[in-house]
């Protein structure tokens, strides 16, 4: 009988839709649907980030709690005036631009060749994505071990193809390991610009590229003036969500340099971890807020900068 | 699409494609043939592109000298335990947001969604705290407790969008015949979605497989490791034991390697199906 009176309501829908029926039944069941993801997240995400954030104007290391008290910007201060800081920085920004850049172009790429059907592409797929399932920590790894100074098969394969003549110290010299660190990462994120770009482009309607043939317009104008417009909300989007990805994922720099050598490879994640493995936790939100300001400003800037409400419509 | 394409055209494209798939590729089969070679082949020069006497030796030592099936039947239950949470969270808390308008939805979506952009990391040192407090370290329970959390906001909003491609009226015919919501939900609307559900508990899974910061903030005793923290100990600062390390990657590679075959369609579908974390 309720069901058969809630399906009534339900038919009402002009009314529902501007105030929508709310009796008990319904705010209990939605209570109950809701409760416990609601509750782990409060619990386990929101408090500790946001103690994280107190913190970060607390005096607050593990070592010494005999005493929390209120310390102002001191944390930030000495973060700032960290050498090693400023540096994690500069290369923050090296990694994500560098990264993203390779990744875009060449996942954008595979997209298209992979945009239409063909026999195996699944299996195709399949292979060709799976460094995406892995973690950060184990391709760093495989990368260490390829990069090896001495016994690295990339050593080894340059070295046939006569494009070196000595072993390079890929993981040893600082010049290079920041090198290394981001083909490891472009090994690894050209397949979700691939996943996210080819999805973006099946949705096209191809009634636009019927028109555009019958037009007469060329491959490259058929991209520029059809297929870019069509997926450009998508791909703002994906830039954006990449943007703020590589730059919260230390876990291969982690274990493929563990920031070295000489910090030239920390990143201001690595270097949170580091404050955080430090037992000073006031530092490491201090590191934490800095960052996330940082991250806010730069996606509003980047929204508006891409006309992305605009796009939108 | 349109237009056929030439012989040279399709060459050209045929040769890209086998060429990324010989990078993406490589860098596993190299682990593999490591993981393959007696230690002195390991540290030959030149290299050896196929194992010459291969062995099993690095993986037995492995599950001999450490106790690396203990590790593996943690990851196993931390990964599947914190899955089917999730997952049943998902299901439970999406059906919601799918359905029904309701004051704060918007701003639990926006909630939601928040987690997947602020670095976890700012959260790391409370976490400790507050898992010492609770008398949660070192034990699975409370690395489950805490990769659920993690993992809540994106299988909601995944299946959230799985939802809101499957008509009500299957719900609603199900309740005009007498079933009350839940048991419209649970018997008509989550049989049609198992593809999505299963996409949303392998991702889930795999994500607790192979998360390691909290994982080694957490856990410190021999018995409750779980493999990213085991490997992690492998390390030492300039010195890497390459044969079973290489070993120890295969072996937790493969977990991943089979659910990812299963799910691979699905999950490619979940994730462009609206909320994105990569």
């Amino acid at each position: 009988m309720t069901a058969v009176r809630e399906i009534g309501s339900r038919g009402r829908s002009a009314a529902r839709a501007a105030r929508p029926a709310f009796d008990g039944r319904r705010a209990r069941f939605i209570a109950l649907c809701l409760l416990p993801g609601v509750v782990f997240v409060a619990v386990f995400t929101y408090y500790p980030m946001i103690r994280g954030g107190v913190i970060a104007f607390q005096r607050y290391n593990l070592f010494d709690l005999t005493a929390t008290p209120f310390a102002g910007l001191e944390n930030f201060r000495a973060v700032l005036a960290d050498d090693r800081f400023w540096t994690a920085l500069g290369n923050t920004g090296i990694w994500v631009f560098a990264s993203l850049t390779f990744q875009f172009v060449l996942g954008f790429g595979l997209a298209l060749l992979l945009r239409r059907h063909f026999r195996g592409r699944g299996l195709y797929q399949a292979w060709v994505f799976f460094p995406w399932a892995m973690s950060g920590f184990l391709i760093g790894l495989l990368w260490r071990w390829m990069f090896n100074g001495e016994f690295g098969v990339v050593n080894d394969l340059l070295i046939k193809a006569g494009l070196v003549d000595e072993p390079i110290g890929f993981l040893s010299s600082p010049g290079w390991a920041m090198t290394s660190i981001i083909v490891a990462n472009v090994w690894y994120g050209v397949t979700f610009f691939a996943i996210m770009i080819i999805a973006a482009l099946q949705s096209v309607p191809r009634e636009l590229y019927e028109a555009a043939d019958v037009d007469g317009a060329s491959r490259v104008k058929q991209f520029v003036h059809v297929t870019l417009p069509a997926i450009r909300t998508t791909l703002v989007l994906i830039v954006l969500l990449r943007i703020i990805w590589i730059l919260n994922f230390p876990d291969l720099i982690y274990s493929m340099t563990g920031g070295g050598p000489a910090g030239s490879t920390h990143i201001a994640t690595t270097y949170l971890i580091e404050q955080v493995q430090n037992g000073d936790y006031g530092k490491a939100g201090a590191v934490g807020v800095f960052v996330l300001g940082l991250l806010l400003s730069f996606s509003v800037f980047y929204l508006n900068a891409t006309r992305f409400e605009k796009a939108r419509d | 699409m349109h237009r056929p394409t030439s012989l040279i055209a399709r060459t050209a494209k045929a040769v890209v494609l086998g060429i990324w798939l010989l990078i993406t590729v490589f860098p596993l089969y190299w682990i593999l043939v490591t993981s393959l070679k007696p230690t002195s082949e390991i540290f030959a020069v030149p290299l050896r592109y196929l194992p010459g006497s291969p062995t099993l030796d690095h993986y037995r030592e492995l599950f001999s000298f450490s106790s690396f099936g203990t590790y593996l039947v943690n990851s196993l239950i931390v990964s599947l335990v914190s899955g089917v949470v999730v997952t049943v969270i998902g299901v439970l808390g999406g059906y919601a947001l799918a359905r029904f308008h309701f004051p704060g939805r918007g701003a639990l979506m926006l909630a939601y969604l928040v987690t997947q952009m602020i670095p976890l990391f700012i959260a790391l040192g409370p976490l400790y705290l507050m898992m010492s407090g609770l008398e949660l370290l070192n034990r699975l329970s409370g690395l489950m407790l805490v990769y659920v959390a993690m993992l809540v906001p994106f299988s909601t909003i995944i299946m959230r969008g799985f939802y809101e491609r499957i008509p009500t009226a299957l719900e609603e015919a199900a309740m005009v015949d007498g079933c009350s919501r839940l048991t419209a939900m649970v018997r008509v609307v989550v049989p049609v979605m198992l593809p999505g559900i299963a996409a949303t508990f392998i991702f889930g899974s795999v994500q607790c497989w192979n998360e390691l910061f909290l994982a080694i903030a957490f856990i410190d005793s021999e018995e409750t490791k779980t493999i990213p923290v085991a490997m992690n100990s492998f390390i030492t600062q300039y010195d890497i034991d390459w044969g079973p390390m290489a070993a120890a990657t295969v072996v937790s590679i493969i977990p991943t390697l089979v659910l990812f075959s299963f799910a691979r369609r699905y999950i490619v579908e979940g994730l462009t199906s609206g909320a994105v974390k990569g």
